[in-house]
């Protein structure tokens, strides 16, 4: 007897479990973006929530080939916004997203921190051959988009060899800024954007100009169940006020 | 391949090097706990095991706190010795053990609590030491249960992710681990070096425990 109910209180509640799970609502947005993007993009959500009150805005921050990656397997997400145009071509190749909706939104810079406690000078990429920068931390190249940057512009000064040694690889951008601020690295590739959350704990060394710009572009997915309110929100993410909200952020223009 | 066969061979090591850890703390815990009584010990008890109900997140941020170089330990090291455990696999190891501490020494203190005293007490009245009592007598008799302990904190230290990524970072051939290894593949798109790690993993695993299985065959109860 005890057996039937507990079997039967058991499948209860698993169906309870499984009817719990959300199906995606008309009026709810899910929106991926790169790391670099966290601060500015709340900041977004909230102004853009202010004119569009009947839509419900959920961020979801990783490095742009995980977003990549989640979306590839079927996450629900409606817009996806990453660091590079590398990342959004691979989206693109695999028809992840809606082409037509793609759109470059701003510009970023890439820099070199210290920790404010660091003594040492860089004046140039050649500088952190020295032997006082024993670690130096840089987005995963394999998955990071400031990762390639920070690679595309070491490589053309030939200074990738002597300096693979030394890498310490994050899985996003704001974990090679933690590893500064904390003072286990003696040096970091970050964007500008992200020297200025923590510029308290880190300074600006050298300010790199890259290959190729840093341009963020923006779409969105092709499976988006919300295809009319997510391109509200990229319009939206070219207008005057969000323009201005991200150059506050230390963005520039795409 | 060749970073694959690193990782497999880095794994292990602090694998192997963080069961040891645990073996001889948590044994000696266990043992402490199983035999002493003392006020608080449930206390004791609760802290010590710990690290298995924390998440391994919040376990890698303590550890990353006190480890590293700004952090009361990590900086003493640092002064002292020249050592920072932070991005090395030394703190992968440390990271494992913490996180695979609880299960030697739940499993040591109950094993070794089943041990009858009145045979330790026959050791005694036969007039030997206390610590041939423990290796001849009580140890012989509770090492199912350690073993079966072991064996948990080898497989939970192959697995070990989070705690480890703080500490230690994911630096190939240095700290990458295979799970690690698997994260930044998946992470990377790259499918097909997953799905090769994973079958590395899981046939590693299941290697070792039909291999414990033999060194500690199950009992048949005697009627």
């Amino acid at each position: 007897m005890i057996f039937k109910k507990t079997g039967f209180t058991l499948a209860a509640s698993m169906c309870l479990l499984l009817a719990a799970i959300p199906q995606a609502q008309a009026g709810e947005l899910i929106v991926s973006g790169a790391a670099s993007l966290t601060n500015a993009f709340k900041e977004l959500g909230t102004a853009f929530q202010a004119t569009h009150p009947a839509t419900k805005l959920q961020f979801n921050f990783a490095a742009s080939d995980t977003l990549l990656q989640q979306i590839a397997k079927g996450a629900p997400v409606d817009v996806f916004a990453s660091a590079d145009q590398e990342t959004m071509d691979k989206a693109e190749a695999q028809k992840l997203i809606a082409p037509q909706s793609r759109r470059n939104f701003v510009g970023n810079s890439l820099v070199v921190i210290l920790p404010s406690d660091s003594t040492a000078t860089v004046k140039a990429l050649g500088d952190l051959k020295q032997a006082g920068f024993k670690r130096i931390a840089i987005g995963n190249p394999a998955s990071v988009p400031v990762g390639r940057y920070t690679k595309e512009v070491l490589e053309a000064a030939g200074s990738w060899p002597a300096l693979e040694g030394k890498m310490i690889l994050a899985q996003n951008v704001r974990q090679s800024l933690d590893y500064v601020a904390r003072g286990e690295v003696d040096a970091g590739f970050v964007y500008g954007t992200d020297a200025a959350i923590q510029r308290d704990k880190v300074k600006v060394a050298l300010t790199v100009p890259t290959q190729k710009p840093i341009s963020y572009p923006l779409a969105v997915t092709a499976a988006s169940g919300n295809a009319a309110e997510a391109r509200q929100f990229v319009e939206f993410a070219l207008s005057p006020e969000a323009q201005a909200i991200f150059a506050k952020y230390g963005f520039t223009k795409p | 391949m060749g970073s694959t066969w690193t990782a497999l061979s880095l794994s292990l090591t602090v694998a192997l090097w963080a069961t040891g850890i645990c073996l001889i703390t948590g044994t000696g815990l266990g043992y402490l706990l199983a035999r002493w009584k003392f006020r608080g010990k449930d206390i004791v008890d609760a802290v010590l095991t710990l690290p298995m109900v924390m998440p391994p997140t919040v376990l890698g941020y303590y550890l990353l706190v006190l480890l590293g170089r700004k952090g009361p330990l990590g900086s003493w090291l640092q002064s002292q010795f020249g050592i920072n455990l932070i991005f090395t696999w030394q703190g992968a190891v440390i990271a494992s053990a913490v996180v695979a501490f609880p299960l030697v020494f739940k499993a040591a203190r109950a094993a070794f609590e089943v041990v009858d005293p009145q045979l330790e007490k026959a050791g005694r009245v036969l007039g030997i030491s206390e610590l041939a009592i423990f290796f001849r007598i009580t140890l012989p008799l509770a090492w199912r249960g350690i073993l079966s302990g072991a064996l948990l904190a080898f497989a939970r230290s192959m697995g070990e992710f989070g705690a480890t990524l703080m500490v230690a970072g994911s630096i190939p051939g240095k700290t990458q681990t295979l799970s690690i290894a698997v994260y930044e593949a998946v992470q990377a798109g790259q499918d097909d070096m997953a799905a090769t790690l994973v079958m590395i993993t899981s046939i590693t695993c299941i290697a070792v425990l039909l291999a414990a299985g033999r060194l500690a065959p199950g009992q048949v109860a005697s009627r």
